[in-house]
């Protein structure tokens, strides 16, 4: 998902301690930063949450792309207001990754120089408006069913960003599906737009969920401490359910000739992506893999003067205050 | 020079008459930026109207192994709640 194919850690402590643990997580409590947990599930949360919020942050690019030929005035204030809670998004959960011991200096500087992970959806271009439709529509979509289950994760302060951020989410896919509605309903070039968009998003967003995870050990693992709370093809299959109606009221075609109601499961049958080209997108060999970690090693590096500008401000000025005393 | 910024938790006033409430953490230089970002961050659909900034590195907790000596003496004290006490209807409302 946000998170995909996060390996947990393996946990060797005191099988009592480790019993103990499983029982409050059993029993519905919330784990707090100050708690006693074993190390595994720190270091998975760590790379779990980090990868996620690494994802919020990449994920601005792609739709910060089209803020400044955004087709209306009313278009650019909302698709500027949803990358700003992407931003937002990104802060609660590095927020929450902080809580388990890491630095946000040290989460961005392994995203930086490739150490961790974001989402393999944004190293895909968005070349036409419609993309952003397509984008909240399919991508905010996926998201939504992982992180609604994810609000009753285990661990509280991620369960909390979680509760903040999916209050937030619905209306980012809103918006994607209203720009969708437009295109779709307009000129034939728009509606063309509008398909193709489908058409290059629609499998990319089934990726999302990540690879089938049903005979993995580390999933089971994460599922125990309900750092995960659902299969990926659980929450695939959700997603491929609720999206196809809603492709089918826009008069928009799915891309899949074999996607077909099954009666008998009560949901569809649809094809798989190719596994070959995601693998490859989480090497690193995704269209845009190189421009986003350049854009963000950028960023970085031309924000340098400004951290510690204002953090040299900050510390004379504390002097002064103390002198004056 | 490498100095990341200070953390700081942030406390939100949800309504007046309301307390603050803890809602999250950001970092910042001072408490000046602290309270903007704080704005930026937590208040984007109206959820305040007064930010409390402290830094974390200010704030004392309990620890969970605490929890034992500090809550389990008030668990004998039922006479602190009012309903340890059978008052009589015909008392009234009390």
């Amino acid at each position: 998902m946000y998170a995909q194919m996060v390996t947990s850690e393996a946990t060797q402590e005191d099988p009592q301690k480790l019993a103990a643990f499983q029982a409050r997580i059993d029993a519905g409590e919330k784990i707090e930063p100050k708690d006693w947990m074993p190390e595994g599930y720190r270091k998975t949360l760590i790379r779990q949450i980090g990868q996620h919020a690494h994802s919020e942050i990449v994920g601005q690019l792609p739709e910060g792309n089209w803020i400044t030929r955004a087709p209306t005035l009313e278009r650019k204030a909302i698709l500027l207001a949803k990358v700003q809670d992407e931003a937002g998004h990104g802060l609660y959960l590095y927020g929450a990754a902080e809580t388990l011991g890491v630095s946000r200096d040290e989460l961005t500087e392994m995203l930086l120089d490739g150490r961790m992970k974001y989402s393999s959806i944004f190293n895909y271009p968005t070349l036409t408006w419609a993309d952003m439709g397509a984008v909240g529509w399919l991508v905010d979509g996926a998201a939504i069913m992982n992180q609604v289950p994810l609000q009753r994760t285990s661990y509280g302060p991620y369960s909390r960003a979680m509760i903040r951020i999916c209050k937030e989410e619905s209306f980012h896919q809103r918006q994607g599906y209203h720009i969708m509605m437009k295109m779709a309903q307009g000129t034939p070039a728009q509606k063309k737009m509008a398909q193709d968009a489908l058409n290059r998003f629609w499998y990319p967003s089934l990726m999302m969920f990540g690879p089938s995870d049903k005979d993995s050990v580390h999933s089971a693992q994460s599922m125990k401490w309900k750092i995960k709370m659902n299969t990926n093809d659980e929450l695939r299959q959700k997603f491929v359910d609720q999206t196809v109606p809603q492709a089918e009221y826009l008069g928009l075609t799915v891309p899949d000739e074999t996607l077909r109601w099954n009666e008998e499961k009560g949901g569809y049958d649809f094809a798989e992506p190719d596994w070959s080209e995601f693998f490859d997108v989480i090497k690193g060999n995704g269209p845009c893999n190189t421009e986003r970690l350049a854009a963000r090693n950028k960023a970085w590096d031309d924000g340098a003067w400004v951290r510690e500008g204002l953090i040299a401000h900050a510390e004379k000025r504390r002097a002064a205050k103390l002198a004056a005393e | 020079m490498k100095t990341e910024w200070p953390l700081w938790e942030v406390f939100i006033r949800g309504q007046h008459g309301l307390n603050h409430r803890h809602v999250g953490s950001l970092h910042a230089p001072d408490a000046e930026m602290a309270i903007k970002n704080a704005r930026d961050v937590y208040t984007r659909r109206n959820e305040g109207v007064s930010i409390w900034v402290v830094e974390a590195a200010h704030i004392s907790a309990s620890s969970p192994s605490d929890k034992g000596p500090l809550y389990e003496p008030s668990e004998s004290k039922v006479y602190r709640h009012p309903t340890f006490f059978d008052i009589p209807d015909e008392a009234g409302h009390m």
